[in-house]
């Protein structure tokens, strides 16, 4: 078996400038002091995850370059090392950009061959959680993403074997249906789970400072630009950025950003120096890029770069079954917030929700719950406890801005939704008076139904998803024999 | 008169404002230019907090707060209350007020 010979190993890193040059390749943040914890050199992850210039901070103690709780706490650094070993701990620092971070910290001795002391290294990581399982009960979770329809089934499948690689995702679906979630799952999956992920909205800000943002800039790049800013790609190198609100991406950063995905290169603002940055690209969009690109509002090359693996999120209303299991999870989680004893939802709520069409899809339905468990005083959530525009829905459901049914499905084939039985649509097609009770409703709901099954009592009640006998003891019970 | 305050770690300005337990409070008379006509006093809090730092900033009538690492939203809040926030300052308390008095100390300023 190989043994390492030091003098091997120190003639591939003959200088400080190489050792620094393969540190700065590492996902995490790294730092290397003397014994008084003295900065000797710190890597681009660091400079990055703390937002410090290495050749202003080179020479301080490490707190003041650091600025985390446990440097001020009991650091062995600070404080002497009471046992010879390394030290990992949670902790939080605070960054030039003034904000705190969570990162898993880790301390360990430099010792010579006595064996005494002679520095130490540490390494910071930005703190992630990673949550990929499958529930026994059929219920697949990615993360916060909860469902079982065979669609998000489907996605649920395809997110390891996308995470294993490098390629550009692009994510569509409308509002509410969970593109954050779903790209943040895909970097918590990946290699890159230990890097930073990078979120960054691309309709946020206005094109001129979105610029900086994205590419950073140097010193004096433009008025007020006092300092040098590393820019999102930079940020996270070693990681994932995520570009949500891409359709809203400016057409003169389009280029840049297809220039990016060419070579990896970024340049900031005023330098016309580049840096080389190792970020995975995904991006999220709730337009209908293929029209944009017919407008000329979306540039067709940047497209195909980005296209690679396209994932697309079905709307709630087309997830049939998922949403009395998103209700019962949603219920579970705020309950628990919200120190509450409810323990489900009565068989009309029920109805109600199940027939809602969802136009801000999950987010509004986990918003509904909400507010009907803030509301609910009782054990049951009554009807009483939902938002009263439930009752009479002033539009029908809200399609994406543009031609949503031309989305591809998640295996990239088009094709408008198919009609499922039983699915929440059996709302009354005629709006209800707002002084409409849940008698006239239901009643309202059945004729509706019994409308569109032509009449057909096993049709109307599949449509309604109830059972025939229920159907029945409704009917008599409207009068409606 | 003119008010500064330095959260501190013995005789440095503390790498975190929030977990900074002494205080330094520090008085300029208007009329005097001079560095040594200055009256300082050390609080002592019971715990460190954030909360507290802006409190006693705010019940002080502070002008200035000069400090290394401070939450945007304490910033932001200390500046929505009218006081100047002098951040990211490392090095000895003597001379980043040394600094604040020739007019020399901005944000970013790291004196070792």
């Amino acid at each position: 078996m190989p043994t390492l010979d030091p003098t091997q190993l120190a003639a591939l890193l003959p200088d400080t400038d190489s050792l620094s040059a393969m540190l700065d390749e590492l996902p995490l943040g790294v730092a290397v002091m003397d014994a008084a914890g003295i900065l000797l050199l710190v890597n681009k992850t660091y400079e990055t995850l703390t937002g410090v210039d290495r050749n202003r901070v080179l020479g301080l103690q490490c707190l003041h370059s650091l600025r985390c709780d446990y440097c001020m706490g009991d650091c062995p650094v600070m404080t002497g090392w009471k046992k010879l070993g390394a030290v990992g701990v949670e902790a939080n620092l605070v960054s030039r950009e003034r904000s705190k971070i969570q990162v898993r910290l880790t301390v360990a001795p430099l010792l010579d061959e006595e064996g005494s002391l002679r520095g130490a290294v540490e390494t910071i990581t930005s703190r992630t959680t990673h949550t990929l399982n499958s529930v026994a009960t059929g219920v697949f979770e990615l993360g916060d993403l909860v469902g079982r329809s065979p669609q998000i089934e489907k996605i649920f499948a395809m997110v390891p074997s996308i995470a294993q690689t490098d390629s550009s995702v692009l994510i569509t679906g409308e509002t509410g249906t969970g593109k954050d979630l779903l790209a943040e799952e895909i970097h918590n999956a990946s290699a890159r789970s230990d890097g930073p992920f990078v979120k960054v909205n691309c309709g946020a800000l206005p094109d001129t400072l979105l610029e900086s943002e994205l590419f950073g800039h140097t010193k004096g790049a433009f008025t007020g630009a006092d300092q040098n800013k590393p820019g999102r790609f930079r940020m996270a190198h070693g990681g994932t950025l995520f570009l949500t609100e891409i359709g809203d991406l400016p057409l003169a950063l389009q280029v840049k950003l297809l220039s990016f995905l060419d070579d990896k290169v970024v340049y900031p603002l005023g330098s016309s120096k580049g840096f080389h940055t190792d970020v995975r690209v995904v991006v999220a969009t709730h337009r209908d890029l293929e029209a944009m690109v017919r407008q000329k509002l979306f540039r067709q090359d940047l497209l195909y770069r980005l296209n690679v693996i396209r994932l697309h999120l079905p709307p709630l209303r087309e997830r049939g079954g998922d949403i009395p299991l998103l209700q019962d999870h949603f219920l579970k989680k705020l309950q628990t917030r919200f120190g509450k004893k409810v323990e489900g939802f009565s068989d009309n709520a029920k109805t109600l929700l199940k027939a809602y069409p969802y136009p801000g899809n999950v987010r509004e339905l986990r918003n509904l719950i909400e507010y009907a468990v803030n509301f609910c005083d009782g054990k049951l959530i009554l009807t009483r406890h939902l938002p009263g525009y439930l009752l009479h829905p002033a539009d029908p459901p809200q399609p994406a801005e543009l031609e949503p049914t031309a989305w591809p499905d998640a295996s990239g084939q088009s094709g408008a939704p198919a009609d499922t039985p039983g699915r929440a649509d059996a709302l009354p097609r005629t709006p209800m008076a707002p002084s409409a009770t849940w008698t006239d409703m239901e009643r309202a709901i059945i004729l509706d139904a019994l409308r569109r099954a032509g009449g057909r009592k096993s049709q109307a009640a599949e449509l309604l998803g109830w059972g025939r006998s229920t159907l029945w003891r409704k009917m008599k019970h409207h009068d409606l024999g | 008169m003119e008010k500064i305050l330095i959260p501190l770690m013995d005789n440095d300005v503390a790498p975190r404002f929030d977990l900074a337990t002494d205080v330094l409070i520090v008085t300029i008379p208007r009329e005097s230019s001079r560095r040594e006509s200055l009256e300082e006093k050390v609080v002592v809090l019971d715990h460190a907090s954030a909360e507290s730092i802006c409190r006693l900033a705010i019940s002080e009538n502070v002008n200035t707060v000069i400090c290394a690492g401070i939450e945007g939203k304490y910033h932001d809040f200390l500046v929505w209350k009218g006081t100047k926030v002098i951040d990211d300052v490392c090095g000895p308390v003597d001379a980043v007020l040394d600094a604040y008095h020739d007019k020399r100390l901005v944000p970013g300023t790291y004196i070792y």
